[in-house]
């Protein structure tokens, strides 16, 4: 992707540049469609009908959303610390942001195709654990502290499992680079890892049922990651006003908008590229039975957000099904039930792998 | 062991229950009425605006009194005994016109108890609910079908008719008064000259 832009434009930087800001785009546009998806889904789950006037059944509601939030007034409360005020909500989406550069969305372009993928993934998500904490503080408002707080608790504690979720998919693929996982899971569904990956024989029907523990357990404390309801404790509306981002508003509010809606595209492009083949088509690909080897990466991007977008809208699914858990019950569901279900786990695939 | 085996079964379990309540009510028809494009139908007999079918209205202004709120203010003119203000639909003579009939909505309960003293049904509820205005002198409706050149000719009319009436009631009593000084001085010649006859005096 680098040499192809580096030569097509003949300036390095300028290729980097592009290059940078191709997810940026692509991230725009799903939170667009994922905000109005967000409400419509939760309309049509409670029997209503959601946003209906702003365009055909209120298709560009979004956009009309995002120029008023354009338009308004950019508030700093008096006691705020103003510096820390202004970073946070950058810092938070940095931190998302930063997520996507070692996420292959294609089989021609992966930001960086580090060897480390996931491990870099993992690590500079604990940015955003920082941006948030410092909205909670910077505020100077009691409720958004007790969300900065929450997050910062549920986000460190959800790290655990989620790191060894992705430990037992880096020890059954002997890589920690997304690009080469994602190879491994290719041609056909029954490649995928979830299905046992590419192993062959009793080792593959071994694996299946612990692939999906993994995947599920993967799901979860990602879900707890970007808090999301049932562990949206962090802003729970009814508690807390709206948790860390209370005193944001105007542009920088949209920023922890873009920041979540973000995170929630990469947990769920990370699971696909883990667990769901990740880029790769389910079913082959058109462009190889037509000869045409444009189309290629087309699909393979096309898959890959399909893949993603459903993962998002299982979010919301569950979002508008699940009520919220109370504290002690999300610390019982990390530290009781996750972590051992995925030190177990673990143990266990590594057994089988040793097969 | 077993019940903590048993605990994740069930969260499982019963998360997947609530999801299937939740897709299949991703696919029933929603309960929402678009308000401004679609409306309730409105009970038969709720109250909203008044309406005042001036036509009928004989300016009795039984509605005026019967308002608790005083809203209604109706002001009326005597017609002349040549104006032609024709029957309401019930069939009763008019005989005022209804120069203002104003019922100012903002103050108006819509408790409808000017609705039943109406002689000739000519105030009722409609089913109109929806006259929100930004000032709140439009809120003050005037029924009245005349324009005001006419009320003032109305006005015009009825005062010179009570001048006319006036003037010939003075006349008549000054005839009366001029023809019964006549009488006296006749009776009193009379009186002077024979005895008086009382039946002439009294005529
Ligand atoms: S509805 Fe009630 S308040 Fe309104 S004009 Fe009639 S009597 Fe008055
Ligand atoms: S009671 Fe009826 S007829 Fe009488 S003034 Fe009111 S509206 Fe007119």
């Amino acid at each position: 992707m680098y040499d192809l832009l580096t030569n097509l434009l003949g300036n390095q930087i300028v290729a980097y540049v592009i290059a940078a800001s191709l997810p940026l785009i692509f991230v725009l546009t799903f939170v667009l469609f994922a905000v109005l998806a967000e409400r419509k889904v939760s309309a049509h789950m409670q029997d209503r009908l959601g946003p209906m006037r702003v365009g055909w059944h209120g298709i560009i509601q979004t956009l009309a959303d995002m120029l008023k939030l354009l338009q308004k007034e950019d508030i700093v409360p008096e006691g705020a610390d103003r510096p820390l005020f202004n970073l946070a909500p950058l810092l938070t989406f940095l931190g998302t942001y930063a997520a996507f550069a070692a996420i292959p969305f294609a089989g021609i372009y992966v930001g960086s195709s580090t060897a480390i993928g996931i491990y870099y993934i993992t690590a500079v998500s604990g940015l955003v654990v920082a941006g948030l904490l410092l909205a909670g503080w910077a505020s100077d408002n009691k409720y958004s502290l007790y969300g900065a707080m929450r997050t910062a608790a549920q986000i460190v504690s959800y790290e655990i499992p989620t790191a060894i979720a992705i430990l037992t998919m880096v020890m059954v693929s002997g890589t920690l680079s997304l690009m080469k996982i994602s190879d491994m899971q290719t041609a056909h569904f029954w490649n995928w890892w979830i299905l046992g990956g590419p192993e062959t024989g009793i080792v593959k029907f071994l694996l299946i049922p612990f692939m999906i523990i993994t995947f599920l357990i993967y799901y979860i404390s990602s879900l707890a990651e970007v808090n999301r309801t049932p562990f949206d404790l962090p802003e729970a509306e009814s508690e807390l006003v709206s948790g860390y981002h209370t005193e944001y508003s105007g542009m920088k509010f949209a920023f922890f908008f873009l920041a979540e809606y973000a995170n929630m595209f990469a947990v769920s492009a990370i699971a696909v590229t883990l667990f769901l083949g990740g880029f790769h088509s389910p079913i082959g690909y058109l462009g190889h039975s037509l000869g045409i080897d444009w189309l290629i990466p087309v699909e393979q991007f096309f898959w890959f957000a399909f893949k993603g977008t459903a993962l998002v809208f299982v979010q919301m699914w569950l979002r508008w099904t699940l009520p919220r858990v109370r504290v002690d019950q999300l610390m019982v569901i990390c530290w009781k039930y996750l972590i051992p279900y995925a030190v177990v786990n673990l143990i266990i695939v590594g057994i089988i792998t040793l097969l | 062991m077993k019940k903590y085996l048993k605990n994740t079964w069930d969260a499982l379990w019963t998360i997947f229950i609530g999801m299937k309540v939740t897709w299949k009510h991703l696919f029933i028809p929603s309960v929402t009425i678009q308000y401004p494009d679609e409306h309730r139908p409105i009970p038969d007999r709720a109250r909203n605006r008044l309406y005042v079918n001036i036509d009928d209205c004989i300016g009795c202004m039984q509605c005026q009194r019967a308002c608790p709120v005083d809203c209604i203010d109706i002001k009326t003119v005597k017609a002349l005994p040549t104006d032609e203000l024709g029957l309401t639909s019930k069939g009763t003579k008019k005989a005022l016109w209804v120069t203002q009939f104003n019922i100012d909505f903002a103050k108006c309960m819509y408790c409808q108890l000017c609705v039943f003293p109406c002689p000739t049904e000519c105030i009722t509820m409609t089913k109109v609910f929806e006259f929100s205005e930004y000032e709140r002198e439009k809120l003050l409706y005037n029924f009245s079908n005349l324009t005001l050149s006419e009320v003032k000719e109305k006005e015009e009319n009825y005062a010179k008719f009570m001048e006319k009436k006036a003037a010939e009631k003075a006349a008549a009593a000054k005839a009366k008064a001029a023809a019964e000084a006549k009488a006296k001085q006749e009776s009193e010649k009379k009186d002077n000259d024979n005895k008086p006859s009382s039946e002439e005096k009294d005529s």
